[in-house]
């Protein structure tokens, strides 16, 4: 996209804070200086990083919600972790089998993506979560009952334990990737088709956009990554469980991308890396049945952010205090009311594509114009 | 044959039991702009799902230049050239003006560029979306948007949003124009400009317009012959001063 | 006559189905969103069973305070974190609600601890008919779902509520109009689904002695995989879908050879009827309108 000089950077921001971050802590790692611990947390967060921007290209720009995004993590573990220990028998743990395993976990998760992009063409909504949910949970029961031989079964699967000192940094050089792959995109004649389905898959229907080849392109590109992220896990572990990539996994990996803002990737990345880092603190404070404590704050969390940004009553509230107005009236950013970034969706104007009846029910009446929405940016003007 | 822009023989589709529309035939001339009329609940809309594959016709035939597009998708009819407008607004509401537009602009050869192109972002992507931007600027210019190009399509007054959807229908480049309602909700003033606009747009795109209408001094402003519709039956099919005058449109309009 | 018992077991076990299934399509069908969370309202009606079980020893008192409670708790629920986003994407609807799903359990664990409870509603022994042993508490689960059906099919067609909630989930819009209290017919429809799932946790404890925090979960996901069966936002769909689950389960787990991948085969059913038969058997098919 060409746009003015002036504003070119914000494009490419998250990339460099991402650099720069990976070499520090890299260049620290390298020379001995890193804590394990905080290497083996840095890992995760490269994982979570990578599950949270490739959900957020289905559930934020194709309107879509998945809950077995784990799944495909689970099959990419699977596989490229059993890649992983069979080539580390003879070519032993080096690069070479890191990026064979990652292609191949990769791989396979791209084709369940477009296993399970398929119903997407016909169901939408909550059919279409609940059919998310489904293969995840088929994938876990299917890998837990594999014989000891071939994936571990209940044991799970043993796989080799990357170098502490440089996981990480591949980890975060996976995640550059996929920043660029999926914001490249979104932010291309494609990914405004795959946001044009979103807005309104009738119209985008009516104006040629192929809807079946664009959802499956979601679907695969998302799978595809979270597969490279399972593959990454069972790098960073000495086995995979089957029970680690369930339903509540799923969940948490849709917490950060709400939390970041639908149709944010980068908003998505901060979620994942507070959760991230949140997860593992409160671990060691929080034991025993404690731990769930931190459930009950996600739980709340989601409830509340997802309450207040969507709630038809809290609308005038909303748009006097948040952080857009805030930032105004201090001055820091120059902002026009009436002009938004392209590919930020606001929830309450993405169209109801879970009930049909309300569809049905707003098409019935003729729409009395945006004036009766009222301009979601309006009072933010007048501060 | 081809010497028709449109031709629809016996068309029609019944839900279960209703005969939403049935037996119309509808012949439209190259460059012409053509009415569809009717009071509410006659079929009108239908034909137009039926024209964009929205709905499957269960009788009939049309065709497009002499070519039969009957039971092809909704994107194939699009892409074969027949591009529509929808009677309640169908924006893309997330994105801004110009990204609509750019949207209808998606299918244009001119501007191909695979999704892997643009994954990793090889020299056709930069050239096909600088052009793309260039294309939809002049369009938008037509319709007096430009200015309102980097606006959230919701944003827009109703009148504009009208407008939009008729620049983004022509951004398919299509053949067929079908205009669903375009001065629903509209003053008198912006529906006398509107219908500067729609002739504009058929010298200026080369395309034939069908359009359906309840302003009648629309109709007669614009068109030349008119279909008219009644319980999913075509009552008249003449020039307009005729249609009118037909005691048969008078009763279905108003009743004895 | 092992395949009897197995079918009567399966029968019973499609009807606690049944049961949750009904909450889900009730609430599907008038609020038009899929309440997640319904299947934790079965595990509170289990934690309250145990709490009055151990103080009071009495099963009856134990079940109706369950009722109270998850009654109490659903139309709660409804209030405090579905009502505010009526008119709100659905989307955001289906997340609030699998946030309140998360919160319940996670709240239970803090009270109750992970370990595992068990609970003895009744000891009622089996029956033995010929070579076909039963035991009384299955009989007794699939005796209250047909009652529970017949007087949930009744309360719909020939109340007032019952049929005030029919129109509501035909055209919330229509039904407001013709002076329907929609806010009310809502309300009304969660505490009957809520009482429903609090019987269910009884009955499923009446199966299986195990209270666990995810008690509800899978028999949650389940009955929402019945409920699409059946045909969502259908009153018999649902029974039908429940039943049909509860048998499949049941003769799955009877065969070794697929037995442990009964959650597997399960859920590919709901795939295939979702690709087949999106509506289900019973469910009435919606056209978008252009």
């Amino acid at each position: 996209m060409i746009r003015g000089k002036n504003i070119k950077w914000k494009d490419f921001i998250n990339y460099a804070v991402i650099a720069v971050v990976t070499i520090i802590f890299g260049s620290l790692s390298v020379t001995g200086n890193l804590a394990s611990s905080t290497q083996f947390l840095l890992e995760k967060m490269s994982i979570a990083i990578l599950m949270a921007i490739s959900l957020s290209l289905v559930v934020g720009f194709l309107g879509e919600l998945s809950l077995g995004h784990a799944g495909f993590m689970c099959v990419g573990a699977y596989l490229g972790g059993k890649v992983a220990a069979v080539l580390a028998q003879s070519m032993g743990n080096s690069i070479v089998t890191l990026i064979l395993s990652v292609l191949v976990g990769g791989a396979v998760a791209a084709v369940c993506g477009v296993v399970i992009g398929l119903p997407a063409l016909r169901l939408k909504g909550d059919y279409l979560a609940i059919v998310t949910l489904a293969f995840g949970e088929i994938v876990k029961s299917i890998f837990q009952n594999t014989s000891f031989e071939s994936f571990g079964g209940t044991l799970g699967l043993s796989t080799p334990r990357y170098d502490k000192k440089v996981l990480f940094i591949i980890g975060f050089v996976l995640v550059i990737i996929c920043l660029a792959v999926i914001q490249n995109l979104i932010r291309s004649k494609h990914g405004r088709a795959i946001t044009a389905i979103r807005d309104n898959e009738i119209a985008a229907k009516a104006m040629g956009i192929n809807v079946t080849k664009y959802k499956l392109l979601a679907f695969t590109v998302s799978a595809c990554f979270a597969g490279i992220g399972g593959v990454l896990y069972s790098w960073s572990n000495y086995t995979v469980q089957s029970s680690n990539f369930g339903y509540n996994y799923s969940i948490e990996i849709l917490v950060m991308v709400v939390l970041g803002g639908m149709g944010n990737i980068n908003g998505g990345i901060l979620a994942a890396t507070l959760i991230t880092y949140l997860n593992t603190t409160l671990a060691t404070v929080l034991t025993g049945d404690l731990a769930v404590l931190q459930n009950l704050v996600y739980a709340l969390i989601l409830i509340v952010i997802v309450i207040y940004n969507n709630s038809p009553a809290l609308k005038s509230f909303r748009e006097r205090y948040n952080l857009k107005a805030l930032l105004h009236k201090i001055k820091l950013v120059k902002h026009d009311p009436m002009r938004v970034k392209d590919d930020e969706a606001v929830w309450d104007r993405v169209p109801t594509k879970i009930a049909m009846d309300e569809i049905l029910s707003v098409d019935t009446k003729v729409r009395t114009s945006v004036a009766e929405k009222g301009d979601p940016y309006e009072s933010e003007g007048e501060d | 044959m081809a010497e028709y822009v449109l031709e629809t023989k016996n068309l029609g589709i019944s839900f279960g039991g209703l005969k939403a529309a049935q037996n119309v035939n509808i012949s439209i001339e190259k460059g012409e702009i053509y009415g569809l009329i009717g009071p509410n609940g006659a079929g009108k809309t239908t034909i137009f799902n039926l024209l964009t594959g929205v709905y499957k016709p269960t009788t009939g035939t049309f065709m497009l230049n002499g070519e039969n597009l009957t039971g092809l998708s909704e994107q194939a009819i699009n892409r074969k050239g027949i591009a529509r407008t929808f009677q309640n607004i169908r924006l893309f509401n997330n994105m801004s003006v110009i990204r609509n537009v750019m949207v209808g602009l998606h299918n244009n050869p001119e501007f191909k560029c695979t999704a892997i192109e643009s994954m990793f972002r090889l020299p056709r992507h930069f050239a096909s979306e600088k052009a793309m931007r260039e294309r939809a600027k002049e369009i938008l210019r037509i319709f007096d948007l430009e200015e309102e190009r980097n606006n959230l399509a919701c944003n827009l007054p109703y009148g504009k949003q009208r407008k939009l959807e008729i620049a983004r229908a022509l951004a398919t480049s299509p053949k067929l124009l079908l205009l669903d309602e375009p001065a629903a909700g509209m003053n008198p003033n912006e529906t006398a400009e509107l219908m500067d606009t729609v002739r504009l747009i058929r010298d200026k795109f080369d395309v034939t317009v069908l359009l359906i209408e309840h302003d009648l001094k629309f109709v007669v402003g614009l068109c030349n012959r008119v279909t008219v519709l009644n319980f999913g039956t075509v009552l008249a099919q003449e020039s307009v001063a005729e249609a009118l005058s037909n005691p048969a449109v008078v009763e279905a309009y108003i009743g004895k | 006559m092992d395949f009897i018992t197995t079918l009567i077991n399966g029968l019973s076990l499609g009807g606690i189905y049944a049961m949750i299934a009904l909450g889900y399509t009730m609430v599907y069908g008038i609020a038009k969103m899929l309440n997640f969370a319904h299947g934790d309202i079965i595990m509170v009606g289990g934690y309250t069973i145990f709490v009055v079980l151990g103080l009071s020893g009495n099963p009856i008192l134990a079940t109706v305070a369950a009722i109270i409670v998850c009654v109490v708790l659903g139309v709660t629920i409804e209030k405090i974190a579905y009502k505010p986003l009526r008119g709100a994407s659905p989307l955001a609807v289906l997340i609030t609600a699998i946030g309140v799903s998360y919160l319940l359990q996670s709240l239970a664990q803090i009270i109750f601890g992970s370990a595992q409870k068990i609970v003895i509603v009744a000891d009622m022994g089996t029956v033995t008919l010929g070579s076909v042993s039963i035991s009384v508490s299955t009989l007794v689960t699939l005796g209250c779902t047909v009652l529970v059906m017949v007087v949930l099919t009744l309360f719909v067609k020939f109340t007032k509520t019952g049929r005030a909630m029919v129109a509501v989930s035909e055209d919330r819009g229509a039904a407001q109009l013709m002076g329907i209290n929609v806010n009310r017919i809502i309300t009304i429809t969660f505490a009957i689904g809520s009482a429903l799932a609090a019987l269910a946790g009884l009955f499923y404890l009446m199966k299986s002695p195990g209270l666990t925090t995810t008690l509800g979960a899978m028999p949650g996901i389940k009955a929402f995989t019945a409920a699409v069966i059946g045909g969502i936002g259908s009153v018999p769909g649902a029974m039908l879908g429940g039943i049909l689950l509860g048998v499949v389960e049941c003769i799955s787990y009877k065969i070794t050879a697929i037995a442990p991948y009964t959650d597997a085969i399960e859920f590919s059913i709901l795939i295939i009827i979702l690709l087949v038969k999106p509506t289900g058997f019973l469910g009435k098919k919606r056209r978008e309108k252009v």
